[in-house]
């Protein structure tokens, strides 16, 4: 199961990635644990400085910007 | 060719007389529609292919060991170049100190960055001609540039909370952006599909209302109005401005309205930079990285360069 964390203080497009990855996730079928991590410290820590920011099982793969439909496919 | 084309629409195909009130009204709409919108998409799509090379990560990489000086001047423009949506302000900032920039610097680039941008670039462009437009954008480097350099006085860093200086951030996260020029393509594609549609609706509402001024003010009450011009407005449009939160896009179609109504100039950009740049929910954001004396400071410091700018602005006009 993959743990994916995206990173973001809760604005729009932090809101919409979240929404794409737990659509894309279920057309799928895979099984993923989702979360949010609107703490700074802990969204710096990962080296973000643009938000939103994709981790994937600790691994930033995306900052800044809503993904694409197909990069979220090719992660999953 | 927009003239060309709102003619075409409104007299030809229309049947509207080009002497009837409605008939110039719309014929501006036509022609101010039409042309923005093709602005929009095309600076936008341009913007977006650039900033497949510029990224805040990039900007900090840039700035990063420089002389003060051009240090200062590379945040101002990049700042003025680089997308920025408040909620990023926080990571931006605290990339910034870790990278050893001074404040006074980012604070140049958090001022920068929302006050100026292409969208805003186009619409004062479209609506208020490119001599004011310049005049703007100078302005608003002006006041970032000096509101940077007035902060660092005060030593802001007494400011910051404890824990940003802690902050080890390693690798920086680079942005996931396809470098192949389909690639970059692409991403300026989805930039003009996203912001042009997020703020059309509130573009044509601009128009129409600069539609309404063209065909319907009669002139004797604009110029009534003008006469009314002393040295307080300025900062009491810079007090109006700080309740008032728009980013610099939606500030537009009010200031077309004032400067219509015949407003003084740098009464008008005093409004539009006070809105653009001093924003609460940027300040309550800001509130996790520097305690409120800090934040008060910056306020006062945006405050007063604004003002200047504004008193500068009416008087050479």
């Amino acid at each position: 199961m993959k743990n994916i964390k995206v990173l973001g203080s809760g604005c729009a497009n932090c809101k919409a990635t979240f929404a794409r990855i737990e659509k894309v996730a279920r057309a799928k079928g895979v099984a993923v644990t989702l979360e949010k991590v609107e703490d700074f410290a802990q969204i710096a820590a990962y080296g973000v400085m643009s938000t939103p920011g994709v981790v994937i099982d600790g691994k930033v793969v995306h900052a800044g910007g809503i993904p694409e439909q197909q990069q979220i496919e090719s992660w999953l | 060719m927009f003239e060309q084309f709102a003619h075409f629409l409104v007299y030809q195909l229309g049947g509207l007389s080009p002497a009837s009130q409605l008939g110039t009204a719309l014929h501006f709409w036509v022609m101010d529609t039409t042309k923005i919108l093709v602005m929009l998409v095309v600076v936008i799509y341009f913007m977006g292919l650039f900033r497949t090379w510029l990224s805040p990560e990039k900007v900090r990489r840039v700035i990063q060991g420089r002389s003060k000086t051009l240090a200062r001047i590379l945040a101002v423009t990049l700042g003025a170049m680089t997308p920025f949506c408040s909620c990023s302000s926080v990571p931006l900032f605290i990339g910034f100190v870790e990278a050893g920039i001074p404040l006074g610097i980012t604070f140049s680039f958090l001022i920068a960055s929302p006050m100026i941008n292409e969208v805003a670039v186009v619409l004062l462009i479209g609506l208020i001609g490119w001599q004011l437009t310049v005049l703007y954008i100078t302005a608003g480097l002006t006041v970032a540039y000096v509101g940077g350099i007035a902060m660092e006085r005060f030593h802001p860093e007494k400011w910051v909370e404890a824990y940003v200086w802690q902050i080890q951030m390693g690798e920086i996260a680079q942005p996931a952006i396809d470098t192949s020029l389909r690639g970059r393509h692409v991403f300026a594609v989805s930039q003009v599909t996203e912001i042009v549609g997020r703020i059309w609706l509130w573009v044509l509402i601009g128009i129409s209302a600069g539609a309404l001024f063209h065909g319907y003010v009669p002139q004797t009450w604009v110029a009534g109005l003008s006469e009314r011009e002393n040295w307080l407005a300025v900062p009491m449009a810079v007090m109006l401005g700080i309740p008032l939160y728009s980013n610099a896009v939606g500030v537009i179609p009010l200031a077309e309205a004032m400067l219509a109504k015949g407003v003084a100039l740098g009464t008008t950009l005093a409004l539009m930079m006070s809105i653009a740049a001093i924003s609460l929910p940027e300040l309550l954001i800001l509130r996790k990285v520097m305690r409120v004396p800090g934040l008060l400071l910056f306020v006062a410091v945006l405050m007063v360069a604004i003002t200047l700018v504004g008193w500068l602005f009416n008087l050479l006009n």
